[in-house]
């Protein structure tokens, strides 16, 4: 039961083999027995959950069915959950309790999904280790002294050690994708405006995107099913049809046109890296598909480019935060201003301390043009590559990031080389494109390599379909880690 | 040697909606401090804007009202400061893309009819307020007001001196509540002005100017901008020089102060909002708002001078509001008599007695159509001027129509030539030292003698047939 997919445990609670209140039962043991070392949990409230899978018998029970009712979900903890906790990792919201439920949060509600908790994360999504959250590093299940990537590292971790079915995650620059491909998960981040960013918490608003990260491609079409949708209440939501993320899974690969970013190859790639991805691209030629080369050849500028616009939106978008109205003040200030400074400097990490700081400077009068308007017209030019791409093939595949898990405390003194780990993860967050990470393989230390999917807007279920076809042909994404045995 | 002033207004009006800017919370005034703020003005974690129509709508109202383009693509940006009655740390506004942009405004001035050209006018969203009173040691937040939209209306420097910018401020009051945008209430700050005030020699490049705060009324406006020139010169003609910055009006002083100079400015890092679309209005959008538009004051005002007659003077004042306007209109209707006559009736009793009362016209315990009765009596001969003016009290106090109160009193004019002349006769018989004055040469004498006649019939005599009688008998 710990390592079945969806269809199964729904199948399962539909043929009465198992209640909710059981199988939620389960994996509450599975945290209370694992997460005390994994620590990829903030929050966990066994009797919320165990009545939200009474509830859901009761739906079943009442004649109601469906593919995640009765199935407990993990939220990241950028998520607002009504009347629990919603910290973002951060010791500035640490006692913050919303008084709504995000949009992704209430379409897992209304599909009768069960809250099993919230995951932790880098404080406010900023890194890509889990080392900034205020909640303490996140472990990674393959190797305990590794982290788990981030910003979603408590997902990710969560998912991988199969503390829970599945879980969701946000993806900035590629906070769902490098996770996953560090903790051998699947994650997926979709097209930019599909997933309501109604009550998720923002870090750098024109990026951030919510998406699924769970054990297949076909459980992550079960959960964007569930996710996606317009939202009247955030204006970037899309307007768009419905539609069934896993229609296509099954479809055949022949023809199917992979492009090979030549910038995803070579230097700076980690030997297993690249040959775990070029080993499973292999295998796509042997169903049928065909690869071409391409190039993406302002790659090299995305991660400046990013770190211009990220940080701007976010020095914005946390100004909020400000001690005024609720979150973190300062016990003790002799005025306005200097409340402000304590509140803010004691309720932030070093990290959102650095990003504030760079987006303040990106943004000021006389640095504007040079930085925040220039990296605008560059994330443009990297959207266009993408679009010529796509004009000689129908997905890309290369790395999701250039190495496997890195130590814990290895990069937390050089921010820049921590930045350069999502080097493949930022364009497609530029570009506002969908990419996803599956796992193929693992690297000589027995660390996870993930394979980067990348479509064009909107081709999810297309890139849902390549992926579940490798899975039915592999069996990496069903490894569980040593360390946390079933 | 003469200065020249020179004005530029910025007019923050806020917009008639019922709901906020970007939320769906009320913006009713005088709520109980913080019940009309929701999760989005409060800037709840993961909240998000979602633009009201009716906003833009009313942009676009106030757009084609000016003449001014109606920006097909205009963009929402963030202006950054950190203030606790500014929820998110920064504001909602338009910046280098207004939704409206070039426009201007027709003035009526001593030296003629002027035009004030509208630089842009731009959405925006109010802050909260801060409340110092009644708070020891600390200060309380009232994020009612936070989110309600506001449409910034900027002027070029075209006005020189206070009544030309009081002038142009009256004719833009007119305007948005003419148009439905804004309900002009100064008090409760529903319609703000801000004004760029700078002196030079005439024919001089611009001198450095200062924006002065809180005129919260057209005669403080007046007075303010009046101080401030003043200073102004004397810092010049002192050999000092104007130095940029913010300054606050203080009525009960007459005077402004130093608030912050431009050394103190804030760098807003503004950058379009990633929250928000750009917004795109189609010329089709244009078009429907267009046909909602009614007749605007400048062109009822020409059409009441081509039309009907009417002194210019006169058509401005029935101008000044639509529901003036509307009322002349339907009084002139009612009555079927001259609208001279008619603007006389409105300008002159109705407006002295609405004053009086302190009431809007709209709420006139005289209505149009039945000023217009008794205008009418006024016109066929059955009463006189003067009688209908005790006519019109007893109206006002509600005893009810013009022909019920003239048949109630009386009041009637006398019209028969016959009664006329035999009252007449009798007048001149018994005021034989005034019939000498007049013959020799005291016209005085003559009003006197009409007077008295009046006052035989207690004013119900017809005057021009006491006139026209009373000559011919002193001829004779």
């Amino acid at each position: 039961m710990l390592n079945a997919p969806l269809t199964e445990l729904s199948a399962a609670l539909a043929g009465g083999k198992v209640s909710s209140v059981e199988l939620t039962q389960l994996f509450l043991d599975r945290i209370e027995k694992l997460d005390g070392e994994l620590n990829a949990f903030i929050t966990v409230d066994p009797a919320r959950a165990l009545g939200e899978a009474r509830a859901a018998d009761a739906r079943r029970a009442a004649g109601e069915s469906g593919p995640l009712l009765g199935i407990p979900v993990a939220h990241k903890d950028i998520f607002c959950t009504e009347g629990m906790t919603t910290t973002c990792g951060s010791k500035m919201l640490a006692n913050f309790v919303a008084p709504y439920d995000a949009h992704v949060v209430e379409q897992f509600r209304r599909a009768g999904a069960v809250l099993l908790g919230k995951t932790n994360m880098d404080e406010f999504a900023m890194g890509s280790s889990n080392e900034s959250s205020f909640f303490g590093p996140v472990r990674n299940p393959w190797r305990k002294s590794a982290v788990p990537g981030g910003s979603s590292g408590g997902s990710a971790a969560a998912v991988a050690a199969r503390l829970a079915p599945a879980a969701t995650g946000t993806d900035t620059g590629g906070s769902i994708r490098q996770p996953a491909s560090l903790t051998g998960i699947c994650g997926l981040k979709p097209t930019y405006g599909l997933v309501s960013r109604y009550g998720m918490i923002a870090f750098a608003s024109s990026l951030d995107q919510g998406g699924p990260m769970g054990r297949s491609a076909a459980d992550l079409a079960t959960l964007l099913n569930a996710m996606t949708g317009f939202d009247a209440r955030d204006s970037t939501s899309l307007e768009r049809a419905k539609e069934d993320y896993a229609r296509d899974l099954d479809a055949p690969l022949a023809g199917l046109r992979i492009g090979l970013p030549r910038e995803y190859f070579g230097e700076g790639v980690d030997a297993d890296v690249d040959a775990r991805v070029r080993e499973a691209i292999r295998w796509y030629e042997s169903q049928g598909a065909k690869t071409v080369e391409i190039t993406l050849p302002n790659t090299h500028l995305a991660v400046p480019v990013y770190y211009v616009l990220a940080p701007a939106e976010a020095s914005s978008n946390l100004s909020r935060f400000d001690g005024v109205r609720y979150g973190h003040r300062a016990a003790e200030y002799s005025d306005l201003y200097d409340m402000y400074c304590k509140s803010r400097a004691e309720g932030f990490g070093a990290e959102v301390k650095r990003r504030i700081l760079v987006g303040t400077y990106v943004l000021s009068h006389g640095y504007y043009d040079a930085y925040y308007l220039q990296a605008q017209k560059i994330r443009r030019l990297i959207a266009r590559d993408f679009a010529a791409a796509f004009g000689q093939c129908d997905l890309v595949m290369g790395p999701v990031a250039p190495s496997t898990a890195f130590e814990a405390g290895a990069m937390s003194s050089d921010p820049v080389q921590m930045y350069l780990n999502d080097i493949f993860t930022i364009p497609t967050s530029l570009a506002g494109l969908p990419g996803m990470s599956i796992p193929c393989g693992f690297d000589s230390k027995g660390l996870p390599v993930g394979l980067q999917v990348i479509g064009n807007h909107f081709a999810e279920a297309r890139m849902l379909n390549a992926a579940h076809q490798y899975q039915k042909a592999t069996d990496w994404h069903l490894r569980v880690p040593a360390g946390t045995p079933l | 040697m003469t200065w020249e002033i020179v004005v530029g207004l910025e007019t923050h009006t806020q917009l008639l909606t019922e709901s906020k800017i970007f939320s769906g919370a009320s913006t009713a005034f005088g709520a109980a401090p913080n019940t009309q703020a929701s999760a989005v003005d409060i800037a709840l974690p993961g909240v998000l804007p979602v633009l009201n129509a009716k906003a833009v709508e009313f942009a676009i109202r106030l757009g084609l009202a000016i003449g001014a383009t109606i920006a097909p693509r205009s963009v929402f940006a963030r202006k950054n400061y950190f203030y606790p009655d500014l929820p998110k740390g920064y504001q909602i506004s338009q910046y280098e893309l207004p939704v409206v942009q070039n426009g201007s405004l027709k003035i009526a001035t001593e030296g003629g009819e002027k035009t004030i050209r509208i630089l842009r006018a731009h959405l925006e969203e109010d802050a909260g307020k801060s409340l110092h009173e009644d708070f020891k040691g600390m200060s309380g937040i009232d994020l009612n007001r936070a989110g309600t939209p506001l449409l910034e209306i900027v002027t070029e420097p075209d006005m020189r001196g206070a009544k030309e910018a009081v002038a142009y401020a009256r004719a833009l009051h007119t305007l948005v509540r003419w148009i439905g945008i804004c309900d002009g209430n100064m008090q409760e700050g529903s319609f703000r002005c801000d004004a760029n005030v700078s002196v030079r020699r005439p024919g001089e490049p611009l001198g450095t100017r200062c924006e002065i705060k809180n005129l919260n009324s057209f005669r403080f406006m007046e007075q303010a901008i009046e101080y401030e020139a003043r200073r102004q010169v004397e810092l010049i003609e002192d050999g000092g020089k104007v130095v940029q910055e913010t300054r606050l009006y203080d009525p009960d002083r007459n005077e402004t102060r130093s608030m912050r100079s431009k050394e103190d400015a804030q760098d807003y890092r503004y950058f379009p909002d990633p929250d928000l679309l750009p917004l795109v209005i189609a010329a089709a959008e244009v078009e429907r708002v267009r046909a909602t538009l009614p007749e605007l004051p400048q062109a009822k005002k020409e059409r009441f001078v081509g039309q009907f007659g009417l002194t210019p003077y006169d058509a401005e004042l029935l101008t000044g509001a639509r529901e003036s306007a509307d009322y002349f209109e339907s009084l002139v209707r009612e009555s079927g008599a001259e609208a001279k006559l008619c603007a006389n009736w409105q300008n002159g009793e109705l407006a002295a007695a609405l004053n009086r009362d302190g009431l809007e016209i709209a709420r006139s315990p005289v209505p149009a159509p039945s000023l217009g009765a008794l205008v009418k009596r006024i016109a066929d001969g059955t009463i006189s001027g003067k009688i209908a003016k005790e006519v019109f009290e007893a109206m006002w106090r509600g005893e009810g129509s013009p022909d019920a109160i003239i048949e109630a009193r009386g009041l009637k004019q006398i019209s028969d030539s016959g009664a006329i002349e035999k009252l007449v006769d009798e007048v001149l018989a018994a005021n034989a030292k005034q019939v000498e004055d007049y013959r020799a040469g005291k016209e005085k004498a003559f009003n006197s003698l009409v007077g008295q006649v009046m006052k035989a019939t207690k004013g119900k005599a017809n005057p021009g047939q006491v006139n026209e009688i009373l000559k011919k008998k002193l001829a004779g």
